[in-house]
């Protein structure tokens, strides 16, 4: 019995394989979207995870010199007689074979055992680790490039790309130096220990982030990214949700059978069930390859973007890893699931003897509309209480889920209300029919163009976000980078030597002058700025006091960037330990807070450090020509001058990087949309021949019938397409003045781009129409006889 | 008012091709009620089709309003549909997606004769009044199809085409149906061609033709 | 694999027993220096490092009593271990250094391990005045070790004491040249029994003042074990009429053994014992992470009437150091009565 029902429930999809195909493409396609962005994040982590191993940060306490200085070896061995369980690292860049690396010197002994990165060392290669000449460990990638150096390398596929890891003795020969850069802090550390601050008051403690400061920064872009997926997968449950009801629909008669044949419900249920998850477990498999290639064809330029954003280094090829195919194979199952409750739920309230038509579509959508607005209404008014009450990213993002949600469920009964205008204003048989029967179409479409309006939406409101981003970043850019020429030398001597030089040949020289160092745990600059016209005038501030840049001249407090501000919430006239803050500037694409002193005040703050960097005001002097003669005077590499031009270039090029995954997310959705309406136009088609045949019995053409069909699906998306320009607009909103705050700690001024929309719109109804086409051709090319089907009795 | 003279059409099937009309001639006076009879598959459906433009013979010729319809082209044979001839089948005459009102007014209005005092009257006459504003899917089969012949007689087309018009029918409503059609026929002067395979209902019409192998046999 | 356990393999200890892999270190010496019969030690240099030696260590045990009459027992030990022979400057130094430090209650074991490069100044040996370090663990004092101070620290215990000398230094084997299988690997060897030890035990923050009885080993070579030797058991008794028993046997593959005893009178006169005349058979066992370790002993020396049972104060006091092995206090009954310290290594997990 169970075999021949299934067969029976099986064959529909034989008949029907048209069907099969939009159910099996849906959810593979939301799969595919959901799972590649699960993939993306996973690398990224694993990435991040790798980092923080290898360069033990974020996950141990470390210490470090007070202002950043560098350590020496003796104060290593001091602290270790002195108890403390502490590990030296050194790390600098190395030029080999024209290509620079990050090495990072370890001490295997005393290195903590979770950051025992350079993992496989086996028991031959400890000896061969750090021998004078030791091994050094590269990325499998890097070690052709490296093939022919003196050195001998190890391929370690633990090592991130760009990264090398060597002994610290070898370390420090190679990046000709004696000290150390910072000391990791064991775990477990001895009884009787003193405190740091009596064995080497220049030493400080920092304590470990547990997840590191690069997987904190970066969570909020993961979130975007999920958030995302996501939606991506919504679009697609939309296709899927269809062509379930639609099976479960035409299969009524079968079931009627089955059950009468004495098929127990249940058995029927469980039946069905088997059925789908047979079909989801496939379609997920076809989804996660398809997620895989997706996420490979764009990790690249994510990697690109964490670089660009946050210094964060991610690879950028992609390793099969189970978390995140197997939360895609789990939302194709669960998407399934979702879809298919409904269809499930009536098929359990089937009466035995139940009509075996097909029901009237129209049947009850007007209560259905109904009742999807209220819930749009309820969840519209518990994103209102999140905007208002709520605090944090996860908030934002509730906002922008109720918003979506709500504006797609409201979305059938504005479309029906607009409807009902048209057809009220129409005049003639013709127009009136065209609108009346567009209204009868919307319950079938609504979920097609519910998914439309969300892509939609989504697309109006990233570009203006990116957009906003972009003239406001690039604007910023025109103000920081005021000066025409920077500077860049190796040590105090040269630059006092150039700088001298420079004296009467430029109007300014403006020193860059900065240390690291931290405020409330997490990396800061601390910048001095000589008081001139360049920052007077080019420096727009967000907040400050009257007089702002005389009195930072004069040392009564500091300037500090709108991330520190939002971040320690430091608005103007608060107290930054014991400095006041003075104002607030905008600092875009930067993850790390800033202060800037007067530069009196840094000089005696920070008498050790001196500046290597200057901004140039060549004033009427020719930028090129001032640049020529310094490179020709002193014999300069070409690093040591670089055209304000060309900052702005790499700035933007690593801006528009940031962005293209988005944009490649954009168009995917889009075209998941667009598919979603052809399906759902496909589906419709076969039910539609009783809706038209009387029309065209009473003398409309094919071709005018199918050219009808193709106004209404432009009509439809047009529609669709005005109700999202509002509803992308405050999504907008939510991103760049709640979303984006939580995630980089600056608010951007929202600009609004009227012919991007209508350039949207455009393709929107182009996609639509291309959706159209095809059902509508096959309209017009419909045979008569199987129009007259429709009324003989064999039906 | 109707000539049709050596119909032939046939079907590609499964078994290969079925000759469905094989040279049937007839003609019909204005005003006239003919029945069109016949077995199961003898063709009169088909017949009923290609007199009202919905597909076309293989040869022969069929006039209408001494209008010569062979050779006519897509757009042709819908303007005919539209102005001249009324169709009315057994079942799903109806659009569904507006109402009974909307309706009974909209074959009128396509073909340019829309008159809303015959409408009313038709709608009267029907008594369906008090469901004009009702769509289809809310009227019983019988109610239907008095909508569907107030539909085509609003139009004032010269002949109405009925396809076992009460085949869905029971007796009862089939009687009514069918003096509703004749009188109002007969009061807007529409000549009707009916296909049954009811002698009963036959019989109530001027004149009957039967269908036999897709050949008129008496 | 962990640099630890690297650098224990390495160390050759009781690794080269454990880790099948690398029986070659146990017989091969790779330009390091091979100790040679008829040894003269000159002293305190002789207390410092030999870097031409592949390994060698400094093994401090004690015995003590809480003044509730508790017995604890104590165990420091600095290994150095070399890569190559000789030494280097800085990080080029090819000397590696670990230091073990324990801590045995009757029914808790306290264990810690440090590890260090050499030529940094994290850890290294000097003779004189003596002082052997590695982090902040130090034993120090005079050079000819009458009087020493002691410390250590770990997570959960730390130990600072005082050492006074009672007695001479011992050579054991033929004049501190010891052999240690029937092919003739070998090293130098020396002890230092006769210690008077006092001080602080902090036991998870709760000091606890003890006395007792400390002896230390000298000992380094450059091929410590043949290729058929698996581990082996060392005891360190202290009887009541004074006089001490140091006795091994190496344990061999085909369950033979090669045994070798030093016997030292309570005026310090040693009498060597070759292959043979020492005897231990386990009597007892205990499951320790999975091994099974004898942790009840009968010792033998015939020639002196010994014949006692060896009982372990802790049988649990399990070395969890990178490559683990059992040291602990054991008590003394039968012929002789006292105390001592046991060592087992090479019981392997399977």
């Amino acid at each position: 019995m169970t075999v021949a029902g299934l067969q029976a429930l099986l064959s529909h999809w034989r008949r029907n394989p048209w069907q099969l195909f939009t159910m099996i493409a849906g959810l593979a396609m939301a799969t595919a979207l959901w799972s590649g962005v699960q993939a993306i994040n996973a690398e990224a982590r694993a990435s991040y995870d790798r980092a923080a191993n290898a360069l033990g940060q974020g996950q141990y306490a470390q210490i470090v010199g007070r202002d950043s200085a560098p350590l020496d070896q003796a104060q290593y061995i001091s602290l270790r007689r002195a108890g403390w369980l502490v590990s030296p690292i050194v790390e600098g860049e190395l030029d080999l074979e024209g290509e620079r690396f990050r090495l990072t010197g370890i001490e295997p002994l005393t290195l903590p055992r979770g950051a025992d990165a350079p993992a496989p060392l086996e028991l031959s290669a400890l000896a061969g680790f750090i021998a004078p000449n030791g091994e050094i460990l590269v990325h499998p990638d890097d070690a052709g490039t490296l093939a022919n150096t003196d050195h001998s390398f190890r391929p370690d596929p633990g090592q991130t790309r760009g990264t090398l890891t060597a002994d610290i003795g070898l370390a420090q020969r190679l990046l000709k130096t004696d000290a150390i850069t910072m000391l990791l802090v064991l775990p477990d550390q001895p009884l009787g220990q003193p405190p740091l601050s009596t064995i080497d008051p220049s030493l400080v403690l920092v304590e470990g982030q547990g997840q590191g400061d690069v997987a904190r920064l970066t969570e909020s872009f993961h979130l975007n990214l999920t958030a995302f997926g996501l939606l991506s997968f919504a679009v697609g449950i939309f296709i899927v949700y269809g062509a379930i009801g639609l099976a479960f629909e035409q299969r009524r008669p079968v079931f009627r059978t089955l059950r009468t044949l004495g098929l127990p419900l249940g058995r029927l249920l469980a039946l069905l069930a088997v059925e789908l998850t047979l079909f989801a477990l496939a379609a997920g498999a076809i989804g996660i390859a398809l997620g895989y290639i997706f996420a490979a064809a764009l990790l690249p330029d994510v990697a690109a973007t964490l670089r660009g954003l946050y210094s964060a280094d991610v690879t950028d090829t992609l390793t099969l890893r189970p978390a995140w195919w197997l939360s895609g194979l789990a939302m194709a199952l669960g998407g399934t699931a979702a879809a298919a409750s409904g269809a499930f739920l009536r098929l359990n309230r089937l009466p035995l003897l139940a009509s075996t038509q097909p029901r009237a579509w129209a049947a009850d959508a007007q209560s259905s509309h109904r009742r999807m607005a209220i819930i749009a209404a309820f969840l519209g008014l518990v994103g209102a209480l999140f905007a208002a009450f709520g605090s944090g990213l996860l908030a934002g993002f509730a906002l922008l889920a109720c918003l979506l949600i709500a504006a797609a469920l409201a979305l059938p009964l504005t479309l029906d209300l607009m409807l009902r205008l048209g057809s009220r204003l129409a005049r003639g048989a013709v127009p009136q029919w065209f609108w009346a029967d567009t209204r009868q179409q919307l319950p079938g479409l609504s979920m097609a163009l519910m998914a439309l309006l969300l892509a939609m939406a989504a697309n109006i409101g990233v570009s203006t976000m990116v957009s906003s981003f972009r003239l406001t970043f690039t604007g910023w850019l025109d103000q920081r980078l005021a000066s025409e020429l920077y500077l860049n030398t190796t040590s105090p001597e040269e630059a006092a030597l150039l700088t001298g030089y420079l004296e009467d040949k430029v109007e300014a020289i403006l020193p860059i002058i900065s240390i690291d160092t931290r405020i409330g745990d997490l990396p800061a600059e601390i910048f001095g700025v000589l008081d001139h016209a360049t920052y007077r005038d080019n420096w727009k501030l967000l907040d400050a006091v009257p007089l702002v840049w005389d009195r930072l001249a004069a040392g009564d407090g500091v300037l500090v960037n709108e991330q520190l501000s939002r971040r320690e919430n430091l608005s103007v006239g608060a107290r930054l330990g014991h400095d006041t803050v003075l104002g607030v500037y905008g600092d875009y694409g930067n993850p790390a807070g800033q202060v800037v002193l007067g530069m009196d005040a840094f000089h005696a703050r920070y008498p050790d450090v001196a500046a290597l960097r200057y901004g140039l005001r060549t004033g009427v002097a020719d930028p090129k020509a001032v640049a020529d003669d310094l490179r020709r005077k002193f014999d300069l590499p070409p690093d040591a001058l670089v055209d304000q031009a060309r900052i702005k270039a790499v700035s933007l090029q690593v801006f528009e990087r940031t962005f293209s995954v988005t944009a490649a997310l954009n168009i995917l959705t889009l075209s998941v949309a667009g598919f979603a309406i052809l399906i759902s136009l496909l589906t419709l088609a076969t039910m539609r021949l009783p809706q038209l045949a009387p029309v065209w019995a009473l003398g409309l053409t094919r071709a005018r019938l199918a050219a009808l069909e193709l106004v209404r699906a432009v009509c439809l998306a047009a529609f669709t397409g005005l109700a999202a320009v509002p509803l992308g607009l405050g999504l907008a909103w939510v991103l760049l003045a709640i979303v984006n705050v939580q995630a980089f700690g600056w608010r951007l001024p929202m600009y609004l781009f009227p012919l991007d929309y209508l350039h949207l719109g455009g393709l929107t109804i182009l996609a639509a129409f291309l959706a159209a086409l095809w059902p509508a051709l096959r309209l017009a090319r419909t045979q008569p006889d199987a129009l007259l089907k429709v009324f003989s009795n064999e039906r | 008012m109707l000539q049709v003279e050596n119909l032939t059409k046939s079907y590609a099937t499964a078994d290969g091709r079925t000759q469905v009309l094989d040279g049937v001639s007839f003609g019909m006076e204005r005003g006239e009620t003919l029945a069109l009879t016949g077995e199961s598959g003898s063709g009169k459906s088909t017949l009923l089709h290609l007199i009202g433009g919905l597909d076309r013979p293989d040869s022969g010729q069929i006039s209408l309003n001494e209008k010569k319809m062979t050779g006519l082209d897509d757009r042709g044979r819908s303007a005919l549909r539209r102005g001249t001839v009324g169709i009315i089948f057994q079942q799903f005459n109806l659009i569904p997606s507006l109402t009974v009102a909307a309706n009974i007014a909209f074959h009128a209005r396509l073909a340019g004769r829309h008159d809303p005092d015959w409408v009313e009257r038709l709608t009267d006459r029907i008594g369906l009044t008090d469901q004009r504003d009702k769509y289809p899917e809310a009227l019983s089969g019988g109610q239907q199809q008095r909508v569907a012949i107030a539909r085509t007689l609003a139009a004032r087309p010269k002949l109405v085409l009925a396809d076992e018009p009460t085949g869905n029918l029971d007796e009862d409503n089939a009687e009514i149906i069918l003096m509703l059609l004749l009188e109002t026929a007969r009061e807007a002067g529409t000549s009707v061609l009916m296909v049954t395979h009811s002698l009963n209902l036959a019989a109530r019409l001027g004149r009957r033709l039967h269908l036999s192998h897709g050949r008129i046999s008496a | 694999m962990s640099a630890r356990s690297i650098f224990l393999a390495l160390a050759v200890l009781p690794a080269a027993a454990l880790a099948q892999g690398f029986a070659g270190l146990g017989t091969n010496a790779d330009g390091f220096a091979i100790p040679q019969p008829d040894p003269q030690f000159v002293f305190p240099a002789d207390h410092g490092p030999h870097p031409d030696f592949r390994i060698e260590w400094w093994y401090l045990t004690a015995n003590l009593t809480g003044p509730d009459g508790t017995d604890y027992g104590l165990q420091w030990t600095l290994f150095r271990s070399a890569l190559r022979a000789g030494t280097g400057d800085g990080w080029q130094s090819p000397q590696l250094w670990m230091g073990h430090a324990a801590v045995t209650t009757p029914d808790a074991h306290f264990v810690t391990e440090r590890l260090a490069r050499g030529g940094i100044g994290q850890a290294g040996v000097i003779a004189d005045p003596f002082r052997a370090w590695i982090d902040d663990w130090q034993l120090s004092g005079a050079s000819d070790w009458s009087d020493m101070t002691l410390s250590a620290s770990g997570p959960s215990f730390a130990y600072d004491m005082t050492l006074t000398a009672e007695g001479p230094l011992v050579l054991n084997g033929a004049d501190g040249y010891s052999v240690k299988s029937a092919e003739g690997l070998s090293s130098y060897y020396y002890s230092r029994p006769f210690l008077d030890i006092s001080g602080t035990l902090t036991l998870l923050d709760r000091p606890v003042p003890v006395t007792g009885h400390a002896w230390i080993d000298r000992e380094w070579s450059s091929q410590p074990l043949s290729q058929a030797q698996e581990g082996w058991d060392w005891f360190s008794l202290s009887f009541e009429t004074g006089a001490h028993l140091m006795g091994y046997q190496m344990r061999q593959t085909g369950g033979s053994t090669y045994t070798t005893a030093t016997w030292i009178e309570a005026d310090g006169v040693a009498t060597s014992y070759p292959d043979g005349a020492f005897d231990a058979r386990p009597l007892d066992f205990t499951t320790i992470a999975d091994r099974t370790v004898p942790t009840t002993w009968r010792v033998m020396l015939p020639e002196r009437g010994v014949d006692v049972t060896v009982s372990a104060l802790n049988e649990h006091a399990w070395m969890t150091t990178s490559i683990p092995y059992w040291e602990g206090p054991v008590s003394v009954s039968g012929s002789h009565s006292g105390k001592g310290y046991l060592e087992m290594t090479g019981y392997d997990g399977d």
